[in-house]
């Protein structure tokens, strides 16, 4: 089902570009030697380079351009063996070199596409224009002092890769799955942590609407959202407004606007006619970036399995629902403690048993999958204790919670309690015998018709086991012994 | 005791390793020779103690018998636009005021390295834009040479290396540094009777330079004879990794070079450098007289066309304004240099800049914007850079007939700081008109001295273009010119004898 506003002058169809700025993983700067830490103090990790110093030079750091070859094989997309570095010139305070090196017409990765899962199971693919490379800006703080704003350089010509989709988004959801596999892709090669909350990746959203069929319309860029949700919400805020305007008689104005998060609207920001004309030319301090067939094969034999790829395996090796799949795939983390717990054991199981009770525990917890208390061999252990009829399922529900309390192995736990299941049938018998004995009254009801009394009897019978029983020979000898 | 300062850098090399002075000496005789001719206005910073400190250091390392470079003990001048670690450097710009570099340019590195002793920061115009030196923040420069029509004429060295030619003239050092976009180095060399040269783009870094135009920019040497450029070429020249756009290949011994040998190389003589107007008649009689006295030294003379030279002035004033709008973007007062406040961000964008940048930096700001922005960018930019492309195949087909080509440095001898053409800046373009080619195409060129104005008695230089990376040859053929044209190698004594 495709997403449609509807009108009074018929149905809208929404068409969204997303620009995603990711923060390269490196080292060092993409144009020189500085260090990259996060959170570092004011103004040091900055080099001569990056403050923008008289008779300063960039050199590219190689390090950066794998990371973007890798990310656009990630993308499936073309990596230029050529491309060139142009400079991108404004003023801003945070700017050091009144330029941004950026990419323009020749980028190093063009061409590509991911596929998203929806919800309803299905699966689009997203066109990707272009991946370049560019250097991040400084940032400015205005509040340090009454009258001043003071300038750190620390994030300055930091490597960014600007990945450009093609105008193929068609609803909020297709661009919050957009953002979600992105952000996935990058999280597995290692070429950014993904991390919108702190701003290592932005999006800015292109909206657009149209009747469909109909050529595409104008579109108003929202800037710098930094969440997914922010950005579907803003997405969805934007086009009932283009529809609303246009209805209206109105007229979408090519311009640039900002989300307000607290009231969920989006606001002018700059309209076209007040647009900076960027004077983009080729860096004439830079020779253009060649890609030897060597730095490509060595990024290609670097690539980890993908998300699409491992999920695809999942389902083939592990038998597993392509949606569980998606699931466990989405975090590489997540992935590997499945892989983990899932080595040698019941797998299907052992994917139940992390989206249920382990999820919503670390949920409860607040921890990472990496944080979990219940480790992935003990996890794998307690699903062949069910399999072999060690304990039975709702004992599981039990030696789980002890295994997250106590860390234990469910080995040891189901042996320190007791919790081992009843399987000898005789002592089950035992146990029926006592329970009919007991209630002669109750049996008499039963075999007079009142059939539904049977779930009475396993509750008392299971609970004189203390739940040890296996369910499934209780039931039968129950039915059988009650049967007279 | 010879006179120091009268030396070639050869010859001061040879008195030094035979002891028959030392560095100290060299150096402060050189100070002294400053101190004497101040008001050619050639340095804008003098920095004694250091030189005498360095020259020491070096007499130290000559009498302990350690490793010597290949310029030891040799007193140089330092274009301004070299950044020198605790030396104030402002490309002669207000904008740069009281900027200390915390780092030093490869060049000058290179320099010391090889021994050589830094006598101060030669004056230059600002950010090497001009051709006469009339644009620097610190005044104009003299050119040490007198007209002999009207001795008291104020001369104009040349530019944009104009303090760099004065003091290597007047032997205020024994060699300095330049700079070249499209004929900074040559034209101050021809108007002030020394050598110059701009090696290839790509021979010497340009890490620690303030840039101009990044695509043109090129480090070079001012000396008074060939053997001193090739000494000193040899000295600052070679590959660094911080600066992309160097080639990594290895630097010869040029003195080798000098071989005095032309026998059956090819020197073409291109027309369009042979205009019917613009030209000097003298100029054009030494060119044509030096050619002959080549052809008689054994050179084939082969005349050539580079018939896109009438487009190369206009190019390279698209090309060089729209890279520097984008280099000098950095000069904005929130970081180092000037400041001007102002009650916005822009404001003080807006004060720091109209106050720091003298007018022709602000002329070629505004057209350098100009031509970058959309609607321009394809007519203007693009074009020029294809003309470029143009005029870099012509000279490789050029090369194909010939070894080197010998034109003019410069369509004038020196000329008066008030003339009337120093007032128009389209005049003053025209002084670039035979540098400006081989600075598109990135090849080698040297200004050497070949005559003297019959009329006024002023220096007149010929170049010699190179293919790419053939420096060996232009140097060889120099040294040729050199010996040919009977001129005097010794510096003029300003203020002195």
């Amino acid at each position: 089902m495709s997403y449609i506003i509807k009108g009074e002058t018929g149905d809208w169809e929404i068409v969204v570009g997303l620009e995603v700025h990711c923060e390269v993983i490196s080292k060092a700067k993409l144009f020189s030697g500085a260090p990259t830490a996060f959170g570092a103090e004011a103004n040091t990790q900055v080099s001569f380079v990056d403050a923008g110093f008289p008779g300063m030079l960039p050199v590219i750091n190689h390090e950066c351009v794998e990371q973007a070859i890798k990310t656009g094989m990630g993308l499936n997309a073309t990596v230029n063996k050529k491309s060139i570095f142009a400079r991108k010139n404004y003023y801003y305070a945070d700017l050091p070199n009144g330029y941004q090196i950026s990419q323009s017409d020749k980028p190093i990765i063009s061409d590509g596409y991911i596929d998203v899962d929806l919800e309803n199971g299905e699966t689009r693919r997203i066109g990707i224009e272009r991946l370049h490379l560019e250097q991040d800006a400084g940032k400015l703080m205005h509040d340090q002092h009454p009258s001043k704003s003071f300038v750190d350089l620390n994030r300055a010509g930091v490597a960014l890769m600007e990945i450009v989709s093609r105008p193929d988004i068609r609803s909020p959801e297709e661009a919050g799955a957009y953002l979600r596999e992105l952000r996935s892709i990058v999280r597995y090669i290692g070429s950014c942590d993904g991390n919108m909350d702190e701003g290592s990746m932005r999006c800015d959203a292109n909206v657009s609407v149209r009747h469909p069929g109909d050529p595409l319309g104008t579109r108003a860029e929202i800037k710098n959202v930094n969440s997914i949700r922010f950005v579907m919400q803003a997405i969805e805020y934007e086009a009932k407004r283009q529809v609303e305007l246009l209805e209206e008689g109105g007229k979408v104005v090519q311009e640039t606007r900002k989300f307000d998060s607290v009231k969920g609207i989006t606001k002018t920001m700059r309209s076209k006619e007040t647009a900076v004309d960027y004077r983009y030319f080729y860096d004439p301090d830079l020779i253009p970036l060649r890609l030897s067939d060597e730095t490509i094969e060595k990024c290609r034999k670097e690539m980890p399995e993908l998300p699409s790829a491992k999920k695809n395996r999942f389902v083939k090796d592990f038998g597993l629902p392509a949606y569980d799949a998606g699931q466990l795939v989405a975090e590489k983390e997540i992935a590997e403690y499945f892989e983990a717990a899932a080595k040698g054991h019941d797998a299907k199981k052992v994917a139940n048993y992390i989206m249920g009770d382990l999820f919503a525990t670390l949920n409860k917890l607040g921890k990472s999958i990496k944080e979990s208390p219940v480790s992935p061999e003990n996890l794998g252990r307690m699903v062949d204790l069910i399999n072999d009829g060690t304990i039975s399922s709702r004992i599981a529900k039990d030696v789980f919670q002890f295994m997250v309390d106590e860390g234990k192995s469910p080995d040891q736990i189901v042996e320190e309690k007791g919790l081992k299941q009843v399987t000898d049938t005789s002592a089950i018998e035992k146990i029926i015998d006592d329970v009919i004995n007991e209630n002669p009254d109750k049996v008499a009801e039963y075999r007079s018709g009142k059939d539904k009394l049977l779930g009475w009897f396993v509750g008392q019978t299971m609970k004189a086991s203390k739940g040890k029983a296996n369910p499934g020979m209780l039931n039968d000898l129950l039915k059988k012994k009650l049967a007279g | 005791m010879t006179d120091l300062v009268e030396l070639t850098m050869a010859e001061a090399l040879e008195g030094l390793a035979k002891k028959e002075f030392t560095s100290v000496e060299l150096t402060q005789a050189h100070l002294d020779e400053m101190a004497k001719a101040r008001d050619l206005n050639a340095y804008v910073i003098e920095t004694p103690e250091l030189a005498l400190e360095r020259a020491k250091r070096s007499d130290n390392r000559r009498s302990k018998g350690e490793k010597l470079g290949l310029m030891e003990g040799i007193p140089v001048g330092m274009k301004d636009l070299y950044c020198t670690k605790g030396v104030r450097t402002t490309a002669c710009s207000h904008i740069l005021d009281g900027f200390v570099p915390p780092y030093e340019s490869t060049v000058s590195l290179n320099l010391e390295n090889q021994g050589s002793v830094m006598l101060g920061k030669t004056n230059m115009d600002e950010f090497a834009m001009g051709t006469a030196n009339l644009t620097s923040y610190y005044g104009a420069v003299r050119n040490p040479y007198k007209d002999k029509t009207n001795p008291n004429k104020f001369l104009i060295p040349g530019g944009s290396s104009g303090g760099s030619a004065a003091a290597v003239a007047a032997g205020l050092c024994m060699c300095a540094t330049g700079s070249d976009t499209g004929g900074s180095i040559r034209t101050p060399a021809s108007f002030c009777g020394i050598v110059g040269m701009k090696p290839t783009y790509g021979r010497c870094s340009r890490y620690g330079m303030i840039a101009f135009a990044s695509s043109l920019d090129q480090a070079g040497t001012m000396t008074r004879t060939v053997r001193d450029t090739a000494i000193m070429l040899e000295s600052m020249a070679g590959y660094d990794p911080k600066d992309s756009t160097v080639v990594n290949r290895p630097v010869p011994c040029y003195q080798k070079a000098l071989t005095g040998d032309i026998k059956g190389l090819k020197i073409g003589i291109p027309r369009e450098y042979n205009p019917d107007k613009g030209l000097n008649s003298d100029v054009r009689h030494v060119w044509e007289q030096t050619a002959e006295k080549l052809r008689q030294a054994g050179a084939e003379i082969v005349d050539i066309n580079l018939p896109s030279t009438q487009y190369a002035l206009p190019t390279y004033y698209l090309i060089a304004p729209a890279e520097a709008s984008s280099n000098l973007a950095r000069y904005d007062g929130v970081k180092y240099g000037l400041r001007v406040d102002g009650k916005s961000l822009d404001e003080m964008y807006t004060n720091t800049r109209t106050a720091g940048f003298g007018k022709e930096v602000k002329r070629r700001i505004m057209i350098g914007t100009c031509v970058l922005l959309e609607g321009y960018y394809e007519t203007c930019y693009l074009k020029a850079q294809k003309v470029r492309r143009l005029l870099c195949k012509e000279f490789d087909d050029a090369y194909k007939k010939v070894d080197v080509i010998l034109a003019p440095a410069a369509p004038e001898t020196a000329f008066g700081k008030d003339d009337d053409s120093t007032k128009d800046p389209l005049k003053m373009q025209l002084y670039d008109v035979f540098t400006v080619p081989s600075s598109l195409a990135g090849l080698p060129a040297i200004s050497v001295p070949a005559g003297y104005s019959e009329t006024t008695g002023l220096p007149i230089g010929l170049q010699v273009i190179g293919n790419k990376f053939c420096e060996e040859t232009i140097l060889r053929v120099a040294g040729v010119i050199e010996s040919v044209s009977g001129m005097s190698i010794r510096p003029l004594r300003v203020g002195g004898k």
